[in-house]
């Protein structure tokens, strides 16, 4: 009808949908690419921090009954126990027993050998189930193991997330902070974010003035400087992780040249500590620094510091008062993406640094590979990925996305 | 311009055998000797690269004397950083601070000088309605037009009340109707705050239209420093003959050097003619000789004179106002002369010979071509 009536818009509508399809064809490669590289393998982990479905897979009858237990204060009834039973001696069978003692060890102490245990003692058959769990391990007359086993029969938890974040919930579904012997994630997150500001912090500084001579510098010295400056991004990430060990070791060069200078008379240790963390990823990260900086400072012509010069500033004023606010978008920059790198950095942290320097990224590839813990790798996936939104959302809040100049 | 003390005549800059060079083997500014005086609307007129802004540049403070002294109000400013040096400096960019308000644009040189907030929004609110901007004063540069962002920068130069302010061809990025309105509005404001004006420029009108006195340049070197009217009427070479304004040029000889400062030249096609003697070897020396269009005229239509040249019509353009009629007339194909238009009146024909006169003391006997740069 409308048509009809305007053939003129129809047309154009024609025309235009024609470019639009052929626009998105074009995207239609990187857009898939992105969806199947990026954004599924993304939401899947996301998914996995809540969706638990390990013990339901191999307990389906006390999974199923214990969403009958009420009173959370006392143990539940005789059918919830009869299940038990009933899983326990079938996932033995099964020997699909193991699966379960993990799944219930990550939230309850001894939980595999409870399991175990309560296995190996359970009668063939019994009249009361209750009093034969019981009796075959004491723990079950406490209403916090069974709170283990209704937090663990999915098939949605949050108990990998508040893991995460050092809580957990107790049998009447209170959240509690974890035990100090237990509590570890926090302090992870709060060193991954300190070390990530000192980085960030330690590239500006070094930075800010490199980018300055890059821009101010005549072309043909300014691009031997510049090819200086991206030297680094091709040679190996793990090379140049490498090259510190060997710079920074016992009797490595920094070491050596400081005893024969005789500034100490001993080694002092640079490496596997905090010291070398920041020497080593204050030194890979610096180029996310400069090149955001110098495209800024590329971009601000002279005249402005000349013209605040002539106004009456002294160089000092002209420096802080006029240029340097103008290069915020490229310090904005480079700080955002040297801070969200270095929180989610994992090799050199883990070559360089001791023990006690490693940041969240160790943890998440523990879980995923060592212990093959996935929910909580992906709880700390997910938090990471949380603080990082976040932080960027205040930054956002206070800059401005259009603050933000990348290249 | 008030003659208080007895340094009131004095120059307030004096730049004395300047130079100065940026590789150590061409000189940008050659022996530059110039007196700038209180309250004048001085231009430095000239091509690109003939040193004009180099020589603003010393004075401004960012570039420095390779040798020779410049003097500001009786005192060298050799040492003297430039923002001790108290001049207002307008920029061709604006060079307004992009992430200031107008107002804190035109505060910022009161701010570095130390007054309070107060005295500082009252004074650029002051400026800036010297300029008829005062309602803008919350936006930010990048929300104003090039016009209204130079009006910006010309307040912000002015409001500590310095007393030279140097403007490095600040209308060159306006359109031409803007430009024009600029130009008076600037006149204006200096006539009034009464404040000395260096003023860069490399078009010629514009130095005409505004300047108490204009400095020539090219080359590195002065060619003229004279009034707009005297530039114009008795240009002193070649050079500021073609420069300012049109100019028709003849080449010939010098025959004979005559008595109240006129001379005899035989033109290169054997013609002679009478000319006014302005700048001459002396007999026998080869001169070019400069005629404005507008005093030259086509026999039967202005007054006679006693120089007459044989030409043919080659062209004739209208341009409302007036007729220019291009001839090919003793050796010069581009022999141009302006005539007024007169509707009723016939033209000269195209092909038509006819004879060219001028007075001679508006036919001025300059300075010959070198050898080497003869066309």
């Amino acid at each position: 009808m409308s048509e009809s009536r305007n053939p003129l818009k129809a047309r154009l509508r024609r025309a235009e949908r024609m470019r639009q399809w052929k626009a998105f064809g074009l995207i239609a490669p990187l857009l898939g690419f992105l969806l199947i590289a990026f954004v599924v393998p993304i939401a899947a982990m996301m998914l996995r921090s809540v969706h638990d479905t390990e013990l339901r897979e191999v307990w389906p009858n006390v999974t199923e009954a214990i969403g009958g237990w009420h009173d959370r204060t006392q143990v539940p009834d005789e059918a919830v126990f009869a299940a038990l039973a009933a899983d326990i001696k079938a996932s033995y069978a099964q020997k699909s027993l193991p699966t379960a003692a993990r799944r219930l060890n990550y939230d309850l102490h001894n939980g595999r050998s409870l399991v175990f245990g309560t296995a190996r003692k359970l009668p063939d058959a019994a009249e009361n189930w209750t009093e034969a769990v019981i009796s075959a391990n004491q723990r079950w007359a406490d209403p916090e193991t069974w709170g283990a086993v209704a937090r663990a029969s999915g098939p949605f938890t949050g108990y990998f997330l508040l893991a995460a974040l050092d809580r957990n919930r107790t049998a009447t579904g209170k959240i509690v902070k974890s035990p100090p012997e237990e509590a570890l994630f926090v302090g992870v997150l709060e060193r991954t974010i300190v070390v990530g500001l000192a980085v960030t912090g330690l590239c500006l500084i070094l930075g800010y003035p490199v980018a300055y001579l890059l821009a101010t510098l005549p072309p043909n010295r300014g691009n031997l400087l510049m090819i200086l400056v991206l030297l680094p991004f091709w040679t190996s990430l793990l090379v140049r992780t490498a090259a510190w060990v060997v710079v920074l070791q016992e009797h490595g060069l920094v070491n050596n040249a400081l005893i024969w200078l005789g500034i100490i008379d001993e080694p002092v240790r640079l490496i596997y500590n905090e010291v070398g963390v920041y020497v080593a990823m204050t030194h890979i990260l610096l180029p996310f620094m400069i090149l955001p900086l110098y495209s800024v400072m590329k971009a601000i012509p002279p005249g402005y510091v000349r013209a605040a010069r002539s106004l009456g500033a002294t160089p000092t004023t002209a420096f802080v008062r006029v240029y340097v606010p103008q290069t915020l978008p490229g310090i904005g920059a480079g700080g955002l993406l040297v801070f969200i790198m270095a929180i989610g950095y994992y090799i050199t942290p883990a070559l360089v640094g001791g023990a006690g320097d490693q940041l969240i990224s160790y943890f998440i590839a523990y879980y995923t590979s060592s212990s093959v813990n996935w929910g909580l790798a992906s709880a700390l996936g997910a938090v990471l990925l949380s603080a990082t939104l976040l932080l960027y959302w205040v930054y956002n809040r206070l800059v401005g996305a259009d603050g933000v100049k990348l290249g | 311009m008030t003659a208080t003390g007895p340094q009131a005549n004095d120059p307030l800059v004096r730049f004395s055998g300047v130079r100065k060079t940026y590789d150590g083997e061409t000189l940008i500014v050659k022996n530059l000797n110039l007196d700038i005086r209180r309250g004048e609307f001085l231009t430095l007129l000239g091509p690109s690269g003939s040193g004009k802004t180099t020589t603003l540049m010393m004075l401004a403070g960012f570039e420095v004397p390779t040798e020779g002294e410049i003097e500001l109000d009786g005192r060298s400013i050799r040492s003297v950083p430039p923002h001790q040096r108290g001049i207002g400096m307008v920029f061709q960019n604006y060079a307004l601070f992009p992430h200031m308000t107008i107002e804190e644009n035109v505060a910022f040189p009161l701010m570095v000088r130390g007054l309070s907030r107060a005295e500082r929004s009252a004074k650029a609110r002051e400026a800036l309605a010297m300029v008829k901007l005062e309602s803008l004063w919350r936006r930010r540069p990048a929300q104003l037009s090039g016009g209204q962002q130079q009006r910006v920068a010309l307040a912000r130069a002015l409001v500590f009340e310095p007393q030279l302010v140097l403007m490095d061809e600040p209308l060159g990025a306006l359109d031409k109707q803007l430009r024009e309105h600029m130009q008076m509005e600037i006149k204006h404001i200096h006539q009034s705050l009464g404040v000395t004006v260096v003023y860069v420029t490399h078009d010629q009108t514009e130095a005409l239209t505004m300047s108490d006195r204009i400095a020539v340049f090219n080359d590195g070197v002065i060619q003229q420093l004279d009034t707009p009217q005297g530039l114009y009427e008795v240009p002193q070479n070649r050079f500021v003959a073609s420069f300012i304004g049109e100019n028709n040029t003849l080449t010939g000889t010098v025959e004979e050097v005559l008595e109240n400062g006129f001379c005899r030249v035989q033109l290169s096609d054997g013609h002679y003619v009478t000319a006014a003697a302005v700048n001459i070897a002396g007999a026998g020396a080869a001169t070019t000789l400069s005629m404005r269009p507008e005093k030259v005229h086509i026999e039967g239509y202005g007054p006679d004179h006693v120089n007459r040249l044989m030409g043919t019509v080659k062209e004739t353009i209208y341009h409302g106002d007036h007729v220019r009629i291009r001839l090919a007339v003793a050796g010069n194909p581009d022999f141009v002369v302006k005539m007024r238009f007169r509707p009723n009146r016939p033209q000269p024909e195209v092909g038509e010979r006819v004879a060219v006169a001028f007075a001679a003391e508006d036919c001025h006997a300059l300075d010959a071509p070198a050898e080497s740069e003869a066309e």
